[in-house]
């Protein structure tokens, strides 16, 4: 897994193909929209019971990116889990494996519209965190300056020689930079969203996630 | 012999019309608790099939529903009951005729439920949404017939095994119900009888007299048929001729794009003007109203048109049906030739117009095939349990049930007879718990056993997503197309797909008119008549059949002749040429062609095992090429062949023909590629594991939907076996992938492989270019792609240094 090496806000970072973010000075590692215990969420409110593996997977590959790092510093970028009940309802096992990997180092739980109130489960509950040049917070704001968040899911696509490609991706401009997210059970909102389109500027970049990361100007991504 | 009432006798004798002696049978046996009328079409099957129940209900008043009419189409049961409704007038006769469909308004509806009609036209979908309401007993109360039109088109699909899931409900709440099956000619009566029956009682076949063989041809032109393409436009001029020297003329088109360019272009060249229609599943109600309602007036001169007029419905006097493009199967082919002159004993007039060269050599066969009275047939699988999932789900929508007699309901439908008891619990277990490995619903199950050992939802509110979920056709995701402005017209459907590649400027067809796109709004396409350029092609995802294994056959054999005689000059001379610059393929053998083209190498493997085992074909070697570094990007079958494009040449095939490595990887890889995903998300969702897309529900921003990928991953990743992967595989097995033709195939050619390399696109392969339904291949070479695109992308808008 070959970490991809960008500036933003005169900070070095890399984005890692798994959705991740790195900030190796910090020895920080960001991820956002894990969506834990989604799968219980839609059963509990009637709806279908989908395979109920997602967390399990979500947080194995969170341990992949944790031991490829070894960072001193996780930062949970917000709907961590899909909503406060699902949270307190994680198994046993998903609950030790959560605090497997808090040990020893510090844990921040930023505050998401899924997820707006701490759970019982170790770390900082925090609504944003500051370090250095940037900011990270669940939900883009307005004016930001170096800003780090996600909520928007945001997906690229693009059709090369007839193909069409989709994957979840890092949308970086000189202000802000949004995380793809990182659980399994989530979709994506396409990155040519009259949203994200507001939120980008002309010299944004896309990184799309994968094997290895691919940068591809925003422009011209649908 | 049973008398007709005599207020039916006269209204018969005042017409001059008497009774057909099929009609007399049914009337004769109308106590059987099985009936099934197979007659041609035009053989007065539908009068057939309701004079029972005129009969009945002309004698004495019945209170409630008498009998229940199931047609495959929604226009069939609108059609059918115009044309009760004008002879019950006519007689006087107290009886009550609805149809109840998707378009059916709700009050009408609710009041249906509530005071049913004395006749009820409905679709098998519409149907199972009734039973699934608590008071579907009240409501089928004195049910006495059941009647199941065109049964022939719901034999091989999950719709007719929904249906007969549905009837054998109706038949615990009214067990004196008399089952009644109406057919078209087909190659296997017994094997509909086994469908329409309560399993294993017998059921009575009645036969009508087949009628005069066909008079069918193929439409002579003075332009040969183009290489390649299906949409038949050299023939326009030629079209236009039969048109002008008939009286009404269908003209039918296999897929709805081709229906849209053809219709376009014989506009074009219509310089009479003569009022000439198009009808396809496609455009909206509204339009499709307007051209029927045209058409019973007899305003019209032809209709281009799809399957959706496939079946039974009564357009007057059609004295020509003209087949755009092979018809791949020639029991639908005879069936459609039927809709030609409705009056029995009359033989039909049809017309066959080849697309292409290949189709020219089809259609040959058909006809070949169609004078050796030789229907094509397939083999009737055991019941799919993906069908048997949401049956169980409709169940417990109308109320707590017991298990074991729900079982053995079950296994009164002719294709579930054998399920046991296992199969049964691990079906009801997945509909209450999921079925996972992993207890995780415990709380939350779907269904709950009580106390007393009955089924019953948990939350009831969960009936009505039950609801909305009912059926088994998967539509395509489409979006609404209407004129810009407010209260634009509606125009009709476009596949998201195609929508999602559209940028305001862009032009296409739809319903023969060329329209702009504009732009999105709230999930509805904008559209306005400025049509400045050249029109794309909507893509619709029509029904796209398969060449039976007799035509094929057929095909093949023909090819081994020295000379065509019987084919046109151009024909036989493009034959000629694909024999001079490289081989036509042969029984026994395996040709094999690679060719560069626009910077891909091509391979093309004419296999002849019919599009499912084509695909697979392509699917197991486009796997076995990643392996080999030949970086392929993806592949497209037909009937005949399978045409793979990658990054590298194929230097030698005999590596990838290896039995033993194809068939070793099979499970293993056939769990990552695009089709069995396809097949996992169809089956899902009739199983009742995710929801539908509503038309509407998909609002842009949702990322909270994912895609059903992402569960075909997670469960194979963590619980292989998992119902719903079993079921994918069964499904598969069953359609898609076809690895016994292929087996079949390998060891009939033994090894006798000619592989042609060639420097350009030979005469054969051509065609293959301009299928649809490509697969992609995730390996690699998509890898590449992107790499590359990346670089130029970058360097072009100077962002290289990043």
């Amino acid at each position: 897994m070959t970490a991809f090496r960008f500036t933003f806000a005169e900070t070095e970072l890399e984005a890692l193909p798994s959705g991740a973010l790195h900030y190796p000075a910090r020895r920080t590692l960001c991820v956002s929209d894990l969506h834990l215990g989604k799968s219980e969420r839609i059963a509990r409110r009637g709806g279908t019971m989908l395979p109920p593996y997602e967390t399990s997977d979500t947080l194995s590959r969170l341990e992949a990116a944790i031991d490829a790092t070894n960072p001193e510093r996780v930062i949970c970028l917000g709907d961590s889990f899909d909503d406060l009940a699902a949270g307190g309802a994680l198994s046993l096992r998903d609950r030790e494996w959560v605090m497997r990997l808090q040990a020893g180092r510090e844990w921040i739980w930023i505050e998401g519209n899924h997820d707006p109130a701490p759970i019982e489960l170790g770390g900082v509950h925090m609504a944003e965190f500051q370090i250095d040049a940037l900011s990270f917070r669940h939900i883009a704001q307005d004016g930001a300056q170096g800003e780090i968040s996600g909520h928007y899911h945001p997906k690229a696509s693009i059709t090369l020689k007839g193909r069409h490609i989709s994957r979840p991706c890092f949308l970086r401009s000189a202000n802000r930079l949004i995380l793809p997210a990182f659980g399994t059970y989530t979709g994506g909102l396409k990155c040519s969203d009259p949203v994200l389109r507001g939120l980008m500027d002309q010299s944004a970049v896309a990184l799309l996630t994968g094997k290895q990361i691919t940068p591809l100007p925003y422009a011209r991504l649908r | 012999m049973r008398a007709l009432p005599p207020i039916l006798k006269n209204w018969f004798d005042t017409r001059g019309w008497s009774i057909h002696p099929h009609q007399q049978d049914m009337l004769d046996r109308s106590d059987a608790p099985s009936l099934l009328l197979i007659a041609p079409t035009g053989g007065g099957k539908t009068l057939a099939g309701f004079l029972p129940t005129l009969a009945d209900l002309a004698e004495g008043a019945h209170d409630g529903l008498h009998t229940l009419y199931i047609s495959p189409l929604k226009a069939l049961a609108s059609d059918i009951r115009r044309n009760l409704e004008r002879p019950i007038a006519e007689m006087g006769l107290p009886i009550r005729v609805e149809d109840r469909t998707g378009d059916t308004s709700a009050t009408r509806k609710r009041r249906q439920r509530a005071d049913p009609p004395h006749i009820l036209l409905t679709t098998p979908e519409s149907l199972a949404l009734l039973t699934s309401y608590e008071d579907a007993p009240r409501m089928f109360a004195g049910l006495k017939r059941v009647i199941i039109d065109e049964i022939h088109a719901l034999e091989e699909s999950k719709r007719g095994d929904q249906l007969m899931l549905a009837v054998s409900r109706l038949q615990t709440l009214c067990p004196d119900m008399r089952r009644v099956g109406l057919s078209a000619t087909v190659d296997d009566p017994a094997a509909i009888a086994r469908m329409l029956a309560k399993h294993p009682d017998p059921c009575e076949v009645v036969l009508a007299d087949p009628g005069p063989d066909p008079d069918i041809r193929i439409l002579e032109t003075t332009e040969a048929p183009p290489w390649s393409g299906g949409g038949g436009r050299y023939a326009i001029p030629a079209v236009l001729e039969q048109v002008k020297q008939h009286k009404t003329t269908l003209i039918f088109h296999n897929t709805r794009a081709q229906a849209e360019i053809f219709f376009h272009h014989l506009w074009l060249a219509n310089e009479d003007s003569l009022p000439i229609g198009i009808h396809h599943g496609s455009l909206s109600r509204e339009q499709r109203e307007r051209v029927e309602q045209a058409m019973v007036d007899g305003q019209l001169r032809a209709i281009v048109c799809t399957g959706s007029l496939d079946l039974g419905i009564d357009w007057g006097d059609v004295d020509l049906v003209i087949q755009v493009g092979a018809p791949k199967n020639v029991k639908r082919l005879v069936q459609r030739i039927g809709r030609a002159n409705h009056r029995y004993n009359a033989p039909s007039k049809a017309l066959l117009v080849p697309a292409n060269r290949f189709e020219v050599v089809e259609c040959h066969a058909a006809l070949e095939a169609v004078k050796d009275h030789d229907l094509d047939g397939e083999t009737r699988q055991r019941g799919p349990k993906d069908v048997l999932c949401q049956h169980i789900l409709i169940r417990a929508c109308a109320g707590a049930f017991d298990a074991s007699e729900l079982m053995h309901e079950i296994r009164t439908v002719g294709p579930y007879a054998d399920l046991t008891r296992a199969e049964f619990d691990d079906c009801l277990d997945f509909v209450a718990t999921g079925g996972y490995a992993l207890r995780a619903y415990d709380k939350w199950q779907r269904l709950m056993q009580r106390p007393d050992g009955m089924w019953q939802l948990r939350d009831p509110r969960a009936t009505r997503q039950i609801r909305m979920n009912i059926g088994t056709i998967m539509d395509p995701e489409t979006l609404k197309v209407r004129f810009k402005g407010r209260g634009g017209a509606p125009l009709g459907e476009i596949e998201e797909g195609f929508a999602a590649q559209l940028t305001p400027g862009d032009t296409f067809l739809i319903g023969g008119q060329i329209v702009r796109y504009e732009g999105l709004r709230e999930m509805t396409v904008e559209v306005t008549r400025r049509a400045d350029k050249e029109p794309k092609i909507a893509t619709f995802n029509g029904t796209k059949f398969a060449t039976s294994t007799q035509l094929n056959q057929r095909i093949l054999c023909m090819f081994q002749r020295r000379n065509w005689p019987e084919l046109p000059t151009h024909t036989a001379q493009w034959l000629h040429l694909q024999r001079d610059v490289s081989r036509l393929p042969e029984p026994g053998r395996l040709l094999i062609e690679s060719f560069p083209r626009d910077a891909r190498h091509y391979t093309c493997v004419y296999g002849f095992a019919g599009r499912n085992a084509q695909q697979t074909l392509g699917l197991l070697l486009t796997k076995r090429m990643e392996e080999l570094h030949l970086a392929p990007l993806g592949f497209v079958a037909t009937d005949y062949a399978t045409l793979i494009w990658g990054l590298e040449p194929l230097r030698d095939p005999a590596p990838l023909f290896d039995l033993h490595a194809l068939r070793d990887g099979l499970d293993s890889w056939l769990a990552g590629n695009a089709v069995m995903k396809r097949t996992f998300k169809s089956s899902a969702i009739i199983a009742g594991l995710i929801d539908r897309n509503h038309a509407g529900q998909r609002k842009s921003g949702r990322q909270a939907t994912f895609s059903s990928d992402i569960l075909y991953d997670t469960l194979h990743r963590y619980d292989p076996d998992h119902l719903m992967l079993r079921i994918t595989r069964e499904e598969a097995e069953r359609g898609l992938v076809d690895f016994s033709r292929i087996e079949e195939m390998i060891t009939r050619i033994q090894g006798n492989i000619d592989h042609v390399t060639l420097d350009r696109v030979t005469p054969l392969s051509a065609p293959l270019f301009l299928e649809h339904g490509r697969t992609p291949v995730e390996g690699a070479g998509q890898d590449r792609l992107l790499a590359d695109a990346a670089q130029e992308l970058m360097a072009e808008v100077g962002l290289d240094a990043l």
